[in-house]
């Protein structure tokens, strides 16, 4: 019987250098993206043993995780995050690699400017010292995140060893209701499946809900599937896609596009192709998703309670709940609805590229921020910023109170001077919640932005199936189709 | 490059909990450096230190009884999220050759493989009963890697071991050279193959 193939194994397949019996595989790397926080050690290995980076022309270094947000022409006070900036710097130029430096009118997250300006294409393989380089699968593209060494490896040999990963396919049927977002789909789906969900797999989105959705709602799925275990996340391009790349600023042109385009309309997995695990959801019935815990998969319905460690299935899960319920403040049986905030987060590359900020924008139009809360937008990357300004989003949030910053991973990290303090409250629409990620004591709740937006008005989580959403057009007069 | 390793032989200490990501092994607030040094001072940082940055002391390795542990008997999902290799590079700095658990974040266990740490994955039940045992501070484990076995002196639980991971952890292999002295042939190859749309082109307005 002739079975179709997946995406994943065409991409596979293409990139295959050779296998060794003990189940390794070697394959080839199209595009390296490199930060400023994971590859100093890899850089300074290069230099110990006198090596090069192979392709320069396919390893592009950006700075995003600890860079400033503020003004830009002011010094970088901290002297810890100037030096790692400094190191990239000069390893980008020793090295030959274009390099998106804080001054950059295309800096951003790593994940946000691959996409935005063609880096990151269909069919590609793609690594970045990063866990979240699972988000640029939603363009089609197999993408690893891989640690230091590792790094080291892909800048000497441009390529990577990795065990292949078994296949899942999670199959996204029905159609959101208003105010429900793909974040909300991503995050139900970690709930079900645990953080340990898919170790070991490469998820393929399926179904018809996956190809309704824009690029960039896709982008927040597949950032977020690393937060289920798995290896990444793919998603069959289709015409949105080459759309999305299509004038970027890498993105191929001319006769080139034309090859492009051939190539990438051969990738989407075939009819009958065969996974080795299937897991449906329906999503629409789905209610807005927000986490009321330490780990992504610790995520309710906004209309449901705050759980017991009593009902926990295990003693070890229900140690767990204990614990995360200590660490966040919090009671069983508080309703969501109930939880006061201090702090609103809109930024990461989960969800800070142009149509996040629009949907925020939509909610907060002629409102005002809560007088209890601290609210900021961070924007995905430079670029983001421009296109929002230039349709007068900013605007828009800062006349409701926020503080509209310059591009970074800013509190979804809290690796520059944008932290939560200890016991802070904060609604985000990042992708972790772990203990004191967003710094040290922090209580982190991840939600789309839609009810990140919703909750800076009110100070504290509402259904957003309720919220007014003024309509796009009006929210910028001739302007916007995002 | 890493030390050979071909067997670990020490304190085995318990860490009781799941889903212990490498944000709560090594908190971003420290991986600013540009070196590596020192890293164990960050290990756990957030779960042995009070408010004011000092040792409260009840973190299970800051216990007397566990100190100088070389094996750390876990729960489930250890080592998922960040795939920052400070994690790992602060347990072996700390002295950690050998992790047992039920699961491991992908990439952490990748990480691990690649200095000289070795995860070993065992059953639930398994690593639970290793857990209480180790709890009473009186469990020394001999992990033989080449043999594949966990023994306390009397017992022995055999493990699988994936056959690469284990060679590059006996050898304490370097993959770099090992890929460039093996490979380089099949990665000319393919670079003569690529598509041409595929290198990405600065347009020339920039
Ligand atoms: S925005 Fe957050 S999750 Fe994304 S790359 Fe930066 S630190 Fe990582």
């Amino acid at each position: 019987m002739v079975t179709g193939k997946t995406i994943f194994s065409k991409v596979w397949d293409s990139h295959l250098l050779a296998e060794r019996p003990d189940g390794q595989s070697l394959i080839y790397v199209d595009r390296h993206l490199t930060h400023e926080v994971t590859s100093p050690l890899a850089f300074e290995a290069l230099r110990k043993a006198g090596r090069r980076v192979r392709r320069p022309d396919l390893t592009f270094a950006v700075m995003d995780h600890n860079v400033p947000t503020g003004d830009r022409s002011l010094p970088v006070s901290d002297e810890m995050s100037s030096k790692q900036m400094k190191a990239l710097t000069g390893n980008a130029t020793q090295f030959g690699l274009t390099l998106f430096d804080y001054f950059s009118p295309y800096q951003g997250i790593s994940h946000v400017i691959g996409p935005e300006l063609g880096l990151t294409i269909p069919g590609i393989t793609l690594t970045c010292g990063d866990s979240h380089t699972s988000t640029h699968g939603a363009l089609g593209a197999l993408a690893l995140g891989i640690g230091s060494s590792e790094g080291e490896h892909v800048f000497a040999t441009q390529s990577i060893w990795i065990k292949k990963p078994r296949e899942m396919a999670i199959t996204l049927r029905g159609r959101l209701r208003k105010g429900v977002t793909s974040k909300d789909v991503i995050l139900s789906v970690i709930r079900r499946i645990g953080t340990g969900g898919a170790i070991g797999n490469v998820v393929e989105f399926v179904g018809e809900a996956t190809s309704n959705f824009s690029v960039e709602e896709r982008l927040t799925i597949t950032n977020m599937a690393i937060e289920g275990g798995a290896r990444t996340a793919i998603i069959s391009p289709d015409e949105k896609v080459y759309e999305y790349i299509r004038g970027s600023k890498f993105a191929p042109t001319g006769a080139d596009w034309g090859d492009a385009l051939e190539q990438w309309r051969s990738l989407p997995t075939d009819p009958g192709a065969v996974y080795d695990s299937r897991i449906d959801f329906n999503i629409s019935e789905l209610e807005p998703q927000v986490s009321w815990g330490t780990n992504p998969a610790m995520t309710v319905g906004v209309t449901e309670s705050i759980p017991s460690p009593s009902e926990a299935p295990t003693k070890e899960d229900a140690l767990s709940v204990e614990r995360a319920l200590k660490y966040m403040g919090l009671a069983p049986g508080t309703r969501i609805t109930d939880i006061p905030l201090d702090t609103v987060f809109i930024g990461s590359c989960t969800n800070a590229r142009l149509s996040d900020l629009t949907e925020s924008a939509r909610v907060i139009k002629g409102n005002h921020v809560n007088k209890d809360v601290r609210a900021l937008v961070v924007p995905g990357s430079q670029l983001v910023k421009r296109r929002a300004e230039e349709l007068g989003l900013d605007k828009i949030f800062v006349e409701a109170g926020f503080e509209w910053r310059n591009s970074g991973c800013s509190m979804c990290i809290g690796m520059n001077e944008d932290k939560l303090s200890p016991g802070e409250r904060c609604a985000s629409t990042s992708n972790r919640n772990f203990e004191n990620r967003q710094g040290p004591g922090g209580r982190t709740h991840l939600v789309s932005p839609i009810m990140a937006a919703a909750a800076a008005l009110h100070g504290r989580f509402i259904d957003t199936r309720e919220v007014e959403l003024i309509d796009p057009e009006e929210l910028a007069p001739g302007g916007l189709n995002a | 490059m890493p030390e050979p390793l071909r067997e670990v032989i020490g304190k085995a200490c318990p860490l009781e909990a799941d889903d212990v990501d490498t944000d709560q092994i090594f908190p971003a607030q420290f991986l600013k450096a540009i070196e590596r040094r020192g890293m164990e001072s960050y290990l756990f940082y957030g779960l042995r230190h009070d408010e004011r940055g000092n040792v409260h002391g009840r973190f299970v390795l800051d216990r007397p009884e566990f100190r100088g542990a070389r094996i750390l008997v876990a729960g489930k999902n250890f080592g998922i999220g960040s795939s920052r290799e400070n994690a790992v590079w602060a347990l072996t700095d700390y002295g950690i050759r050998c992790i047992i658990a039920s699961s491991f974040g992908d990439i952490f266990y990748n990480n691990a493989s690649k200095n000289g740490l070795l995860c070993i994955r065992l059953p639930g039940q398994a690593v639970r009963d290793l857990r209480e045992r180790a709890a009473t501070a009186k469990l020394t484990l001999t992990v033989d890697l080449a043999g594949q076995t966990i023994s306390d002196g009397r017992t022995s639980v055999a493990f699988e071991a994936e056959p690469h991971i284990k060679e590059r952890l006996l050898k304490g292999m370097d993959d770099v050279t090992f890929t460039l002295e093996n490979y380089e042939a099949e990665i000319r190859e393919y670079e003569r193959r690529i598509p041409r749309f595929v290198i990405p082109r600065t347009p020339r307005s920039s």
